[in-house]
This record gives structure tokens, sequence and C-alpha cells, in this order.
């Protein structure tokens, strides 16, 4: 199909994106690219830096309370961790929205999620939402396979069944992990995926 | 009296949908709902991704409906995909519609692997919603986030009509 990028559009476009709070297109980590460092606070007060978190490597989600199709994760995401922290890939949560945005994502609500479905793993704020677009996060949730060195090898969704978790075939992140193990390249190292919009602070 | 209560309850659940112009959503795969996506017929589509879940989606809901309205006498239309769940169509989306009045055109999308079939709607959409494709023949707009007013979506749609 034919894609058209007119003068027009694109002025109306760059009007479109002046106006506009949440643009999300184009930047972002690609693969093969090495994360920038972050600390970023955990539900239970503590800080937490990327590069003391990571172990062989980290599996880095950006959620959050509120979405649906984030909250059909959690229990997945649970069991992520429970596979793979003992494996060196524990997983690491990131709440990018803005509480003023959408109320039910705020630090307190973080807390008592994390409280009432005992996440196993931290579930930190990026409250001033300065991590996510380093990432190029823009759904919720989203996930970012980190190896070692902080290099980013696979984006993506959890699973090719989201509705339905009986009905996996694939678990890509699973998949991801066992090629890095390998010394391999995780095939696909994308994935797409439906999640919420990122709720982002209004300028 | 509650067996004459549930009766009637089933009676009025099946008897009558919600009262939108295009009656029951029809749930569609993929497979199913992708033609939506391909017609060439010189009319502009308005494809809108969303759902009842979704804050954003039910915000900018009114101007899809705005454009439905102005645009009649016009070659536009506008089709609302719900991602709503499917467990909750019953419980959430026809409720939804009936009380929104909703008169555009409503599908429900299911086709659970979504890294399957994002690329085939438009490849510069990440998954996101709300998201919408603008569309006619072979030329082919995209908005990946909330319009921020009737006019921002209205301008999308005229920028390819005047192509």
């Amino acid at each position: 199909m034919k894609r058209i990028v007119l003068p027009l559009f694109a002025l109306f476009a760059g009007l479109l994106l002046l106006t506009s709070a949440s643009v999300s297109t184009g930047g972002g980590y690609q693969i093969g690219d090495k994360a920038e460092d972050f600390k970023l606070q955990n539900v239970d007060g503590s800080w937490v830096q990327l590069s003391e978190f990571i172990e062989d490597g980290a599996i880095v989600i950006f959620t959050c309370n509120t979405c649906p199709w984030a909250q059909l994760y959690e229990d997945r995401i649970i069991e992520l961790h429970e596979e793979f922290a003992p494996q060196g890939f524990p997983v690491l949560t990131i709440n990018p929205n803005d509480p003023e945005v959408q109320p039910g994502d705020s630090f307190e609500a973080m807390k008592k999620r994390s409280v009432e479905k005992e996440f196993p793993f931290p579930y930190v704020f990026d409250a001033e939402q300065k991590v996510y677009p380093k990432f190029g996060a823009t759904r919720t949730p989203h996930v970012f396979l980190l190896s070692e060195d902080l290099t980013v090898q696979y984006i993506g969704g959890i699973d090719d069944s989201a509705q339905d978790a009986s009905g996996v075939t694939v678990n890509y992140v699973a998949e991801a992990i066992k090629a890095v193990k390998a010394g391999e390249k995780p095939d696909p190292a994308t994935t797409k995926a439906i999640g919420c919009s990122i709720k982002v602070k209004r300028s | 009296m509650t067996l004459f209560l549930i009766i009637l309850a089933f009676l009025f659940h099946t008897g009558t949908g919600p009262s939108v112009g295009y009656g029951e959503p029809p749930l569609l795969s993929f497979e199913e709902f992708e033609p939506y996506l391909h017609k060439s017929n010189d009319t502009t589509y308005v494809i809108n991704f969303w759902a009842t879940w979704c804050k954003p989606c039910v915000e900018e809901l009114p101007y899809f409906e705005e454009l439905h309205r102005a645009y009649q006498n016009q070659p536009v239309r506008v089709v609302l995909v719900s991602l709503d769940f499917k467990h909750q169509i019953e419980t959430n989306l026809l409720p939804f519609l009936e009380k929104h009045n909703v008169e555009s055109e409503v599908v429900v999308l299911y086709a659970p692997n979504a890294n399957a079939w994002i690329d085939r709607v438009d490849s510069r959409w990440s998954g996101a919603i709300p998201a919408t494709v603008v569309y006619r023949n072979d030329d082919q707009l995209f908005h990946g986030e909330k319009f921020n007013s009737y006019r921002d979506l209205e301008l999308l749609v005229e920028s390819l009509l005047k192509i």
C-alpha cells in the first residue's frame, strides 16, 4: 500500500505535534542499543538503579495498575519473574503514567497493587516521565529485554495470546531469554502488541 | 415471581439489541475484518481502534460520532473497531453503545495474536490505542494517539479528501 507523505500533511502533522502532549513516535532504543542507566523509586521506598539491578540480564516491563491489557498480564509477569529471576533475568516493572491524567496510577495506588498482588519484583515509578521516552515505550505493557551490559535484545509483547493465557503458543520473552543465554540473537527480536497508550502529563 | 423476572429479562435481552444504527456489532477475526481496510470505491474510511475501558478512546469517541453525522451525505464512513475483551461484550460494550446512542458502525475485533496483524493495519502503529487509520483507495494516513479536538480529526480527513 502506498504511504503518502505530502508536504501538506507534513505541515498538518507538524501542527498536530505542536498541539499534542504525547509525541511517542520515532525515538527510543533499537535492538543492539545500550540502555542508559537510570534510578527510580520502588513501591517499598527504596531506589532501584538499573546497572545495579541487572544480573545476566533484566526483563524491563513498562506497565501500570489501570490498563486492562496490563492487568491481563499481571500473573504472567509474576510467572516470568519466578521462572527467570533464578536464571539471572529478574523482572523490573516501571509505571510510566502521569497520575494527574490517570489517578489510578499514583505512587500510592502502585504500592497498594503491589501488596495486593504480592509482586516479587520491584515496581518503580517513572515520576518525571524521563525514562520511558528513552526506551521508546509507547504502551502498557511494553517489554524490553536487556542483557548484562544493558544491551537491548528484545522489544515487544510478552506472548502471542493476550486475552487467553491458555491459548499462548509462543512466549516471546521466554524464547528471547533462551536465545540470549545461548549467545544467539532472539528471533523475533521485536513484536507488536495491543496496549494502552502511556498517559502523558498535560502541558 | 423471580422466574417471571428472569424470563422477562431474558426476553428483553434477546429481543432488543442496543439501539444503534447498525445493530449488534459483529465479532470478527482479523481475516474477517481485513476487507474493511482495503475497500476500493472512492469512499474515505475512518477506522478507529478503541475499547470501552480505554479512557482517551472514550474521550475522543464523540469526535467520530460528530464526523459520522457531519459527513453523512458524503462518501465518508466511520468504523469503530472495538478491542473490548470477548467476555465483556455483553457486560460492557453493548450497554456502552446503548447508553451513548452510538450511531457509527461498530465491529468487535477478536484476534489474540496481535503481532500477526498490527502491521497489516499500518506499519506505523505500535499497538497502543487509541489509533486511527484514514484511507481512500491506496492512500492511507495514520494517527497513533488521541485526537485533541473534533477539528484535528476533521483536518486529517480533509487532508485526504483533497488528494
